[in-house]
Formats: C-alpha cells, sequence, structure tokens
C-alpha cells in the first residue's frame, strides 16, 4: 500500500514577506477581469436543462389524446414523503377509452412535500407520471401549491408512446382473441 | 478534563498565573446554532477566560430528523432518497455506501460495470465534498478567492451530476442492486474533460493556500490531534489521516471493486488543522486518478445485478409488455422486496470518513432497524479536547479543519 507522508516545508525569507503573495494576488485578480463569465443571468439566461431531468412530476396523455393513468395508486404507494393523493374513478361505458376501465377522478401531488426523488415514473406501470423540465414552483398558498388533476395534464402535455397497449388489447378484443 | 490544560503562549499564561484580584470571571458564550462558521446548525457552548477557550460543549441535534426511524417505515429503495440528505455535500457516495450495505444483507452481487460505475461517482463525490469542505475553511480563515474558485469548479461536477442523475443535488442514483439508469451518451468523455482542466485550477487553488503565510499562521500548530487521541475518539477519514494513520477503507477493505485501482493514501505527520488541509487536496488529486482509471477501463455489459431484478426492481420495459413483470411490479412496490433474515453491517470511505449503515432485517419488505454510523458525529466528539485551550479565533479554523456537515451529525 503506497502512504505518502505529505511534506511540509518552512517559508522562505521571501514568501515570510508575504510580497510575492500579493503579487500572485494581483496577477490573478488582473487574469479574472479578461476572462468570461461563469455566471448566469438568471432569469433571462436559462440553464441547459439535460435529458432525464427530475423537475415537477407531471402526468402525460398519449398521442391519442388518451389520459395514461389508470389509477392503480402505485406511485402513491411509493412516493416516500406521501405527496400524492389519487381518488380513483371508472370510465364510463360510453366513452371510447372504456375498455381501459379506469382512470383517476382526481389526482394531487402536493408540491410541498415532494422531494422529486422520480421513484413515482420508476414504478408506474403505465408511464402515465413524468418529470419533466420544470423547475420552479411558486405560489402564495399552501393550496396553490397542490397540483389537481387538470394542472397535472397541463404541465405534462403528450409524450410519445412505444406500446399503445391499450390500443392494441382493444384491437384484439374486436378480433375476438383476447386472452 | 480541565486538569490538563495547555495555554497558547506566555502572555496568557501569565495572566493565568497572575494573583486573584486580577482575575475576571469566566464567559460563556453560545456559539451557533446560525453562526457562519459553525457551517449548518452546530451549538458550541464555550466558557471563555479572556480569549482563550477553557471549556466547549458541542450541542448537537438541531438538524434530528429521525432518519434512522424513517427507514423502518419504508421499503429499502424508497429509504435511498433520504441517504442523500445524510452528507449532503456528497449524496452519491451516500447512496453508494447505503445500496452496498442492503446487497450485503440480500448477497447480490453487482456486474463489473456496476462497480465502475459506483466508484466513479464515489469519487467524483469526494472531490466535490473536499473541494467546499476547502473553500470554507479557508474562507473561516480569511482567504475568500478559493471559496469562489472552488464553487464555480463544483458547478461543474454539479452539470455532471445532472445529467446521470436527473438532479444536481438530491441525486437518488442508486438502487439496491444497481443504480438508477446507465451513464448517459458521452459523460464518461465530458468527466474526462473535466478531470482534464480542473487539476491545474486545483493546483492554483492549493498554491494560493499552501505557502500563504497568513494561511499558515493561522493553521500550522493550531488544534493538534495526536494519533493516539485520532484513534482513541474513534476518527476516520481526512481527520484521521492527517494525524498520521493511514487508515482508507477503500484500501484495507476494499469494496465494489477498488482493489484495481492504483493510489495513495496520503497521510499527515503532525495532526494539526494544516495537515488535514494538505490530506484532503492531495487525496482530490488521487480521486482524478482513480477516475481516470475506471473511466479508462470502464467494462461493458450490465449496470445493476441480474437477481436484483426479481427482488428489487423488474426492468420497466418488461413491466409494460409482461403480465409476469408487471404483478411482479406490483407485489414489489406494495409489499416491499422479500430479503432474508438477518443483520449486517457495511463502512464506505466517504469523503468525510467512513459512513457505516447496521441494518437488522427480521425478513420481508422494510428493515426492522436501521443505524447509521456518520462520520461527522464521531469526528465531532473530539471537540471538547482539541478546543480547550485554544484561542477564541482558533475554534473557527479548528472547526473548519475537520469540515463536518450536520445533516449526517443529526440525521
Ligand atoms: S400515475 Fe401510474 S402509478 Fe400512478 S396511479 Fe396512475 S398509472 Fe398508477
Ligand atoms: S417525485 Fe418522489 S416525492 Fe415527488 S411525487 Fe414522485 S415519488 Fe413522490
Amino acid at each position: 500500500m503506497a502512504v505518502i507522508p505529505l511534506e511540509r516545508k518552512p517559508l522562505t525569507f521571501a514568501e515570510r514577506t508575504y510580497l510575492p503573495q500579493i503579487a500572485f494576488g494581483l496577477k490573478t485578480t488582473l487574469r479574472h477581469l479578461v476572462t468570461p463569465k461563469e455566471t448566469l443571468e438568471y432569469p433571462e439566461q436559462r440553464p441547459e436543462i439535460p435529458a432525464g431531468y427530475r423537475g415537477v412530476p407531471t402526468l402525460v396523455k398519449d398521442p391519442n389524446g388518451r389520459e395514461k393513468c389508470v389509477s392503480c395508486q402505485l406511485c402513491e404507494f411509493v412516493c416516500p414523503p406521501k405527496a400524492i393523493r389519487i381518488t380513483p374513478g371508472e370510465i364510463a361505458p360510453d366513452d371510447p377509452t372504456a375498455h381501459v376501465e379506469k382512470a383517476p377522478q382526481e389526482f394531487e401531488i402536493d408540491m410541498l412535500r415532494c422531494i422529486y426523488c422520480g421513484l413515482c415514473q420508476e414504478v408506474c406501470p403505465e408511464e402515465a407520471i413524468w418529470l419533466q423540465n420544470q423547475y420552479t414552483m411558486s405560489g402564495y398558498t399552501r393550496a396553490e401549491m397542490v397540483n389537481n388533476k387538470e394542472r397535472l395534464y397541463e404541465l405534462g402535455g403528450t409524450l410519445p408512446d412505444d406500446h399503445f397497449k391499450w390500443d392494441k388489447k382493444k384491437s384484439a378484443e374486436e378480433q375476438g382473441n383476447a386472452h | 478534563m480541565a486538569t490538563e490544560f495547555a495555554f497558547p503562549d506566555n502572555a496568557a499564561k501569565t495572566a493565568a498565573n497572575a494573583p486573584a484580584e486580577f482575575q475576571t470571571e469566566k464567559m460563556s458564550l453560545a456559539m451557533g446554532p446560525s453562526h457562519p462558521s459553525t457551517h449548518g446548525v452546530l451549538r458550541l457552548q464555550l466558557e471563555l477566560d479572556g480569549e482563550i477557550v477553557t471549556k466547549c460543549d458541542p450541542v448537537l441535534g438541531y438538524l434530528h430528523r429521525g432518519d434512522e426511524k424513517i427507514a423502518e417505515n419504508m421499503t429499502y429503495n424508497q429509504f435511498v432518497p433520504y441517504t442523500d440528505r445524510l452528507d449532503y455535500l456528497a449524496p452519491l457516495a451516500n447512496n453508494v455506501a447505503y445500496a452496498i450495505a442492503v446487497e450485503k444483507l440480500a448477497k447480490l452481487e453487482l456486474p463489473p460495470r456496476g462497480q465502475a460505475i459506483r466508484v466513479i461517482i464515489s469519487e467524483l463525490a469526494r472531490i466535490s465534498s473536499h473541494l467546499l469542505g476547502l473553500g470554507a475553511f479557508a474562507m473561516d480563515t480569511g482567504a475568500w478567492t478559493v471559496f469562489l474558485y472552488q464553487f464555480t469548479e463544483r458547478e461543474k461536477l454539479y452539470k455532471l451530476f445532472e445529467e446521470l442523475t436527473g438532479a444536481r443535488f438530491t441525486t437518488s442514483y442508486t438502487r439496491i442492486g444497481g443504480v438508477a439508469r446507465d451513464l448517459p451518451e458521452g459523460w464518461t468523455g465530458r468527466v474526462e474533460a473535466f478531470c482534464e482542466q480542473f487539476l491545474p485550477i486545483l493546483d492554483e487553488m492549493l498554491e494560493m493556500l499552501t505557502r500563504n503565510k497568513i494561511f499558515m499562521d493561522r493553521t500550522v500548530g493550531v488544534g493538534v490531534i495526536s494519533r493516539e487521541d485520532a484513534i482513541g475518539y474513534g476518527l476516520t477519514g481526512p481527520n484521521l489521516r492527517g494525524s498520521g494513520v493511514p487508515l482508507d477503507l477503500r484500501k484495507d477493505k476494499p469494496y465494489s471493486g477498488y482493489e484495481q485501482y492504483d493510489f495513495d493514501v496520503p497521510v499527515g505527520t503532525k495532526g494539526d488543522s494544516y495537515d488535514r488541509y494538505l490530506v484532503r487536496g492531495e487525496e482530490m488529486k488521487q480521486a482524478v486518478r482513480i477516475v481516470r482509471q475506471a473511466i479508462a477501463k470502464l467494462p461493458g455489459g450490465e449496470w445493476y445485478a441480474k437477481d436484483a431484478v426479481r427482488i428489487f426492481a423488474p426492468r420497466k420495459e418488461k413491466v409494460l409488455t409482461s403480465m409476469e413483470e408487471l404483478i411482479n411490479n406490483f407485489m414489489i412496490v406494495t409489499e416491499g422486496p422479500q430479503m432474508p433474515a438477518g443483520e449486517v453491517y457495511f463502512e464506505a470511505e466517504n469523503p468525510k470518513g467512513a459512513l457505516g449503515f447496521y441494518v437488522v432485517s427480521k425478513g420481508g419488505g422494510v428493515p426492522w432497524r436501521l443505524k447509521i454510523r456518520s462520520p461527522s458525529f464521531c469526528n465531532l466528539s473530539i471537540l471538547p479536547k482539541v478546543c480547550q485551550g485554544n484561542l477564541m479565533s482558533d475554534v473557527v479554523a479548528i472547526l473548519g479543519s475537520l469540515d463536518f456537515v450536520m445533516g449526517e451529525c443529526d440525521r
């Protein structure tokens, strides 16, 4: 095992006078006068948000406009600070997506509790809840900081879907080979 | 305890030996809990004789959140975000330590790629934590420049963390049996580029302090911790190595494949605040060395253990398409992963010292007891001893040199 004892040499006379340090300091200051700034003029300039960022959790719809959440409540279950509250509901039988059977009647995420951990997104079996790019939230009251279903869909928008599993299920049923 | 009392200089000694009528009352002073140099919410109840500290009583617990109790009420993966909030200057390293502890209980072995990823992020976390430790220490002793330099560098690291984990600060990156996601495309290249530009800047930063007369006056010979004391009080990490004890768990009890990497363990010779500073500076250079090696031989393959898929988290693609996996996903989330009964203790070499997790399981989905051995807490235990007999202004330098974090101390 390589252990390296750290050497400590006594200061030379010049170093003890502190004069070289002053010169070095001035040089550094002058150099930084001409180097480009490291800071960002927020909010006029915004930082670039990388893909996969964990921002405010939102609910999304699939490209056909169907709400993806089936109110299985897994996210409510897994959320470590218990920020999610779901009231499950039925989809009306005359709805084109009636075969999905369930959708949330109400879906609330308390942003004062949420810790942006992303576990909800990770467990969701429907890819319905996504932490997207928004990183600021503000409100004057506690109630304003609770995102309801409407707001969650507004924030979430539509995301592409690779599976369309409910549509597949429906067409399979129509062809009479539902399992 | 008050018997072994060392006076910092002769003037003070003469004053203390002066006749009784010249002796003044001792003053009691509360430093903190909101004092800029107590780095968080530590309160030091000081007893002062003039400018000399005759007694120092650390008062802890202002940041107590009951993390250990919280852990008993949640499944193993749910607790990962809470480990971010222990040593919040190196959340990635905490994530790794916790995950390895639980993996030991579940008898999971990570494939090489998963291990290498963990080594890289632990070392980057070490750099980020030491940078802040250094900057705050320098600022406490009057050097403001280093603080700004290190914030610029840490920002670059945070950008990398953000890209990797999705969050700058509260990374929650590991999962039991793996990590949350694989490295993003081109990420290792950007880490490499960071290391490349970081070393000259680190040298410049160290140059500002190492041979700086003011900094040396404030730190050399201040807060000396002897080898015996360091061991006796259970110090770990740079504070222990600063006192000349070459204990480094990465070398002595390698985990996550640390044995494959070539690096040195710097140790101090005197055990004063200056030595602790030197150790941190050198450790950052060694961390860069490890990161470079790990990237150079980063293996391909999976980044999660095979069995973890069954016990902890089915892969998302599968959940979306297969019924069995969907049911499995439901079972794991609602009941927690089924763990064997037993108890394990695992310690990792974190930036602040040895972070240990003691997990007792009685089977089922939640730990029966989870104890966290936090290095900051143990490192602070020596405060009453080192502060005594020093000048009031030296207390600030000593606190800075111990580099603790209250989030993990009080947890
Ligand atoms: S968002 Fe996903 S996990 Fe949450 S209730 Fe809806 S379908 Fe279930
Ligand atoms: S991000 Fe985490 S805390 Fe926020 S709602 Fe999802 S699971 Fe809960």
